[in-house]
């Protein structure tokens, strides 16, 4: 198994796929010549040929636009949103266009299309360079959306996501570009759309993160002195509820770990759905640990604060098991805001 | 220590403050990248070095209450316009001192006062938001305008096309300054763009356009001004290709290799501020030590705002719970 960094992880698999099937195309800013700006299309152009591999313009929705129709007649491109904030200039074609093809097409269009952005904060990059936005993606059906958390997952995630038959969003948590780890490479690296991974087994809660707050919940888990069974979701439309319910089941207690703010965060999803199905299992309210409802700041210790970190982790689930109650957030708690 | 409005006043009164602003500019990124080298600064940072003469020209042109739309390469346009170097400094280095408190670091500057709208860190964004600003004077009835400064690449996104065409239509006080530096984060124009000049783009607005020099701050100067003045008149807005060049990388990771040999040695040339330091030597503005005097105050004024920076505090954690939502 090879050690990857994440951008490596990306650009092997998007080669792997490239490899087998002609129809794979990659487009984006600075992704062909310069290998993209996060060095995740390495070797792409020199394998694959300007004719496959190119430079776009600054014309998100122009190049996104046309990916959807490439996708749509034949091709199965992949498409680069260097930030996930420039998806905004171009979510027309692919929320109410490449997702909606199939469905007016009566089945007949297929629309095989891959969107890959960076996300999230931790970098220093300021309030619109530094969002996650799930919640951009997440409530169009028609699109499904996977979310790495490492080189692994992003490996196979992204194979999958070129494979699928549908508009897939594939985010990737920017910090962790140049996180290393062993990746299985080849179809048993392949990681199936809408499966979530446990990551550590435990009895007192259940764990349920995304991207990169799978790294503080494990911290978390591991260190406390409750176990918990901690899951990473990595697919968000469709989410693996099959795994979820049956550690909720077993745990009696779900807590979600985002790096969004709290109104409209994904957690919300899982936890109204766990809520209403497994109502009786529970022991404890739901909790959801969350960023706060602001823009993301600047500043290194406001950016740090404004991510969940392990060990606020750690307490607000330490405090649940020991009260029986959610705990307030910390912006509650050292009194800033209510 | 001058105002922001202060130091924009004298920026237009008088060429040797322009001059010295160029240096301003110029020392102060240099210091930005030094701080960055030094591990003091988070995150990214664009320079602007090279393209000081656009920023001066602008700001020199522009009246105070007319509004700007710049881009996160805007730590030039922001200092033209009056933004001191601790407002600057302070928010690249997240502190209080900073113009927005140090929440918005590099790429979010901002001061109403002397008409620096928030800077966009979005490629074309800015450009819609001054043509909106332009409708505030065409509704309100102001002789006041709007200038959008924005790089090449940003012509090839839409904003930028919607704009010019709602802006001509409507014929709203809107001046769109396209800082032509050659390249789009690391793509040579004309590897990403059709038409050798951007100024052509407007002939299809029927606006009317110019390419101008941007190296040498009067003719930026007298360009933006005749366009204002045309906008004022309510003959609606101008196209106006700056022709500069970016001396760094894109942002701080960048080196620029992609850049062919010789070419920024060709570019330094028509360097802004070596050219005018000697035209105004020449012309008695500037006395023969000028130029050295002039480098010698700036260095002080950097040397004494990186020092008063550093001792103002970082911004607060509750800083970052202001000002979501207006009351
Ligand atoms: C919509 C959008 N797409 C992509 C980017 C990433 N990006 C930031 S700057 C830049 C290059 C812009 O080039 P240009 O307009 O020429 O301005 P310059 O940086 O040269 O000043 C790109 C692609 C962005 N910020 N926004
Ligand atoms: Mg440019």
């Amino acid at each position: 198994m090879p050690r990857m960094r994440m951008n490596q992880a990306i650009s092997a698999a998007i080669a792997d796929e490239m490899r087998s099937d002609p129809d794979v195309i990659v487009l984006g800013e600075d992704v062909a010549v310069a290998e993209g700006p996060f060095k995740t299309s390495e070797g792409l152009l020199e394998e694959f040929g300007p004719l496959r591999v190119r430079d776009t313009p600054i014309s998100e929705m122009g190049f996104l636009g046309a990916a959807v129709g490439a996708a749509a007649t034949g091709l199965r491109p992949v498409v680069e949103i260097m930030f996930v904030e420039f998806l905004g200039v171009a979510l027309d074609q692919l929320s109410t266009e490449g997702a909606k093809f199939h469905y007016l097409s009566g089945g007949l269009v297929k629309v095989p299309l891959t969107v890959r952005a960076s996300v999230g904060a931790g970098l220093g990059f300021g309030t619109q360079h530094s969002q996650t936005l799930e919640s951009w993606v997440v409530g169009t059906p028609g699109l499904k959306l996977a979310v790495a958390s490492g080189p692994a997952n992003a490996y196979g995630l992204m194979r999958a996501a070129i494979r699928d038959e549908n508009p897939v969003v594939v985010l990737e948590p920017r910090r962790l570009y140049a996180r290393r780890e062993e990746v299985t490479v080849g179809e048993e690296g392949i990681i199936a759309l809408g499966r979530a991974r446990p990551v550590v087994a435990g009895d007192d809660a259940t764990v349920v993160a995304l991207g990169s707050t799978v790294g503080a919940a494990t911290e978390a888990a591991t260190a406390a002195s409750w176990s918990a069974d901690v899951i990473d979701l990595q697919s968000l439309q469709p989410w693996d509820r099959e795994m979820v319910y049956e550690s909720v089941a077993r745990t009696g207690r779900l807590v979600t770990v985002e790096e969004n703010p709290l109104s409209g965060g994904w957690g919300a999803d899982i936890v109204a759905a766990v809520a209403a199905d497994l109502f009786g299992e529970l022991k404890a309210p739901p909790l959801r640990i969350t960023s706060p409802d602001v823009p993301v700041p600047f500043g290194k210790e406001l950016e740090e604060r404004y991510m969940p970190s392990s060990a606020y982790v750690g307490e607000q689930v330490t405090e649940l098991l020991d009260t029986g109650r959610v705990p307030p957030p910390w912006w509650q708690r050292e009194e800033i805001t209510t | 220590m001058s105002t922001p409005l202060e130091r924009r006043l004298a920026l237009q009164q008088d060429r040797r403050v322009r001059y010295e602003r160029m240096v301003e500019i110029r020392t102060l990124e240099n210091k930005v990248q030094d701080l960055f080298d030094e591990g003091l600064v988070h995150g990214t940072t664009h320079l602007c070095l090279g393209q000081e003469a656009v920023a001066v020209g602008v700001a020199a042109a522009a009246r105070t209450t007319d509004q700007v739309t710049c881009t996160y390469r805007g730590h030039g346009v922001a200092l033209a316009l009056g933004l001191t170097p601790v407002q600057l400094l302070g928010e690249i280095l997240g502190r209080e001192a900073g113009s927005i408190g140090g929440i918005g670091g590099s790429m979010h500057l901002c001061d109403p006062e002397i008409g620096l709208m928030p800077t966009f860190a979005i490629v074309g964004a800015g450009i819609p938001v001054a043509a909106g600003a332009a409708l505030t004077a065409q509704v309100r009835g102001t002789d006041d305008a709007a200038i959008a400064v924005f790089g090449d690449g940003s012509t090839n996104i839409g904003a930028f096309h919607e704009a010019l065409n709602l802006a001509a239509i409507w014929k709203l006080p809107v001046v769109f300054v396209c800082e032509n530096n050659q390249y789009g984060e690391y793509s040579r124009i004309d590897l990403t763009t059709p038409v050798d000049d951007i100024a052509c783009r407007a002939e299809s607005y029927d606006i009317p356009s110019a390419i101008v020099d941007g190296q040498d701050p009067d003719a930026v100067a007298e360009a933006v001004s005749g366009a204002l003045d045309q906008a004022r008149g309510g003959a609606g807005p101008t196209l106006l290709e700056l022709k500069t060049y970016r001396y760094a990388g894109h942002s701080r990771a960048d080196t620029a290799p992609y850049r062919p040999e010789g070419e920024f040695e060709r570019w330094y040339e028509k360097d802004p501020i070596v050219n005018f330091g000697r035209r105004l030597v020449d012309e008695g503005v500037l006395g023969d030590n000028g130029v050295e005097e002039v480098e010698a105050a700036v260095d002080a004024r950097i040397d004494a705002a990186v020092e008063l920076v550093l001792a103002s505090a970082p911004a607060p954690v509750a800083a970052m719970f202001a000002n979501v939502l207006a009351p």
